[in-house]
């Protein structure tokens, strides 16, 4: 039997961030042999294959178009925004937990993020690719892009710099690319590591410009670290500023339903936790198919899914407060809009809302459901379901019904809305695992730090 | 005068090994010392006397360059070169900057960040002495390294190889240059 005590201090040990057993040497092959190998697996053909269909998909959509023109969208007078606007919203929130996994949790010394931080990286990557093309086509002419940023030009007109959708240009281009400079600054000492492993001439020879002579000098390291941090510390107040300022996309504006000085940090909670969904959506399929239980733990996936519950709580409270303000306010539109919301014709999509976003999560609480990767993955599932319908119910119900009934209209979807949608869902798993193949997408330097053999044994000084 | 080699090199199983050569290497007199190791280690740093990082104050200069950019560029556009009269309102309205001035901060600032750390560390870099040596693929995977470079006053290919030896290294080899 054992002993009582040695039960409780198991039970009260956490759970390592990494299983026992491995070297700076197995982890370096293990992770590096996903790229490197010549196998692919079946699963990475189904998933690339399938992204690459729905990418075609969109292409398709885009085509058309530019041929025709957003009618061929269901965007009519009053509810202009749509689908698109909302897929914007959507995705870039998806992003935000990629950032704060890798620069937040760095700067809070949240060791365990160390395993999954760059693939939540690459996700924010394309979730905000996938978030740019929405503004961008939704445009009209979207050749004519290069409007939107201040230039010289023959026509002597410049963008007004006091407008929202201008900040959100501002916002989200340098978000793009401090993102992706974060993420390769990250990679640096990964590439080196590949390009010394790579047997196929080619191989090495791109991995080796890429990883730009990094040799893993005691200087290099030093300087790389404050650059680690200093990013992080950029990125940090960047990734909140970047959602707050896309949900002044509609508090500045006076529509009831978005006049509303608590949506900078109910839309950044809410952006937190679809990414969150979205990084267990990745990682639980990944780990199984390539064996990477032993890097990314139960204990990662617990950890995330309290992330989760936590940013849905709070997401559950400004829901409530939504509700509240507009009946204390006493304001008879803004009123009018949340009871449109919750018994108009869109009510259907406000209540699976919040079973989706409020009622579900609720079973994160159970310590078995997140300890279940299945359970897991449906939750998360859920989540990213929910979120998408928020950000519809936020755009389309205020839009449809404001303040005069003789100007309310509903919005209706048409296929290629819905060819749009999913194409960049292809758009995103198509970028998504071509990184997996070609880059290693757990960090392994970072992984080697998290081993017990990596700590400096001080002699005691005599 | 070039020295004919780079200097010598010996690679290590551990990084306690490696903290503790750097530190008997710099107590011998050494000081043309540089330290290879698949990831961070922080008191190779303290080890080897290196001076802290420059790194803070190129991103300072960045976003404060950032900052006045953004907030320039928006009191240019809008109160000189393209005034807009709305019912009167002031032209130069600055809370309405903010939102730019901070991203414009933000990105001069990480994009100095990244080039400073390439400059700093002297990337990208075509050519090193030290992968000449075979084994120094290994600095990347499980290996840790010391270099003593040959132009290092106390450098004598002989005796600095014998002084290596005695610091439990797995195995010491002359770089070629």
């Amino acid at each position: 039997m054992p002993d009582e005590r040695q039960v409780a201090d198991d039970e009260l040990q956490p759970a390592p961030v990494i299983a026992p057993g491995y070297t700076f040497g197995t982890v370096t092959d293990q992770i590096s042999s996903v790229v490197l190998t010549r196998r692919t697996p079946v699963f990475w053909m189904a998933c690339f294959g399938v992204g690459f269909a729905l990418l075609l998909l969109f292409l398709w959509a885009v085509a058309l178009l530019f041929l025709k023109g957003t009618g061929i969208w269901g965007i009519r007078m009053p509810v202009a925004w749509g689908f698109a606007i909302t897929n914007f919203v959507w995705w870039i929130g998806i992003g935000h937990a990629g950032t704060l996994i890798s620069a937040i949790l760095l700067l809070l010394n949240q060791r365990w993020r160390n395993s999954i931080n760059r693939f939540a990286e690459a996700m924010t990557l394309f979730a905000v690719a996938c978030a740019g093309m929405f503004p961008l086509l939704h445009l009209g002419r979207p050749w004519l892009f290069y409007w939107l940023f201040p230039y010289p030009n023959t026509m002597g007109v410049q963008p007004q710099f006091r407008s929202p959708l201008v900040w959100d240009v501002f916002a989200v281009s340098t978000y793009a690319t401090v993102s992706a400079m974060f993420w390769f600054v990250g990679l640096l000492p990964d590439l080196a590591t590949l390009r010394d492993r790579a047997r196929n001439r080619v191989a090495r020879g791109l991995y080796g410009i890429f990883a730009m002579g990094w040799r893993g000098s005691a200087r290099h390291w030093t300087n790389y670290e404050t650059a680690s941090l200093l990013l992080a510390g950029l990125a940090t107040p960047l990734v909140l500023s970047v959602h707050t300022v896309v949900s002044f996309d509609f508090t500045i504006a006076i529509v009831p339903g978005w006049h509303s000085t608590f949506f900078p940090p109910y839309f950044v909670a809410g952006a937190i936790y679809s990414g969150f969904a979205m990084v267990l959506v990745l990682a639980i399929p990944l780990r199984w198919v390539y064996g990477l239980e032993g890097l990314i733990t139960d204990k990662h996936l617990d950890n995330s899914a309290k992330v989760m519950l936590a940013t849905g709580l709070i997401v559950a409270y400004a829901y409530i407060l939504e509700g509240f303000t507009a009946w204390y306010s006493g304001n008879v539109y803004e009123a009018a809009a949340i009871w449109h919301r919750m018994t108009g014709p869109y009510a259907s999509v406000y209540w699976s809302l919040v079973t989706c976003n409020i009622v579900a999560p609720q079973f994160l609480w159970i310590k078995r459901v997140r300890g279940n990767p299945i359970l897991l993955f449906i939750f998360s599932i859920i989540v990213l379901v929910g979120m998408w319908l928020e950000r519809y119910v936020i755009i389309v119900t205020s839009l449809a019904q404001d303040f005069v009934p003789s100007s309310w209209g509903l919005f209706h979807a048409t296929r290629w809305d819905w060819a749009t949608y999913v194409g960049t869902i292809g758009l995103f798993l198509f970028l998504f695992f071509l990184f997996i193949r070609l880059l290693p997408m757990i960090s392994i330097f970072e992984v080697r730090t998290l081993l017990p053999q990596a700590k400096v044994e001080e002699e005691p000084q005599g | 005068m070039r020295p004919p080699i780079y200097g010598v090199m010996a690679e290590f199983d551990n990084p306690t090994a490696l903290v503790n050569a750097a530190r008997e290497a710099r107590a011998r007199g050494y000081r043309k010392l540089d330290a290879y190791s698949p990831f961070p280690i922080e008191e190779l740093a303290e080890a080897l006397h290196l001076p802290k990082s420059k790194l803070p104050i190129i991103v300072l200069i960045g976003g404060i360059l950032g900052g006045l950019t953004g907030y320039l560029m928006q009191y240019y556009v809008t109160v000189i070169y393209f005034p807009i009269n709305i019912a009167g309102r002031p032209l130069h309205s600055w809370p309405m900057y903010i939102v730019i001035t901070f991203e414009l901060t933000i990105l001069f600032a990480a994009i100095s960040a990244v080039l400073g750390l390439l400059a700093l560390c002297g990337l990208p870099m075509p050519y090193h002495p030290a992968f000449n040596v075979p084994r120094f693929a290994h600095a990347s995977r499980n290996r840790f390294f010391l270099c003593i470079e040959a132009t290092d006053p106390l450098f004598e290919r002989r005796a600095t190889e014998e002084f290596l030896e005695r610091l439990e290294a797995r195995e010491v080899c002359e770089v070629a240059h």
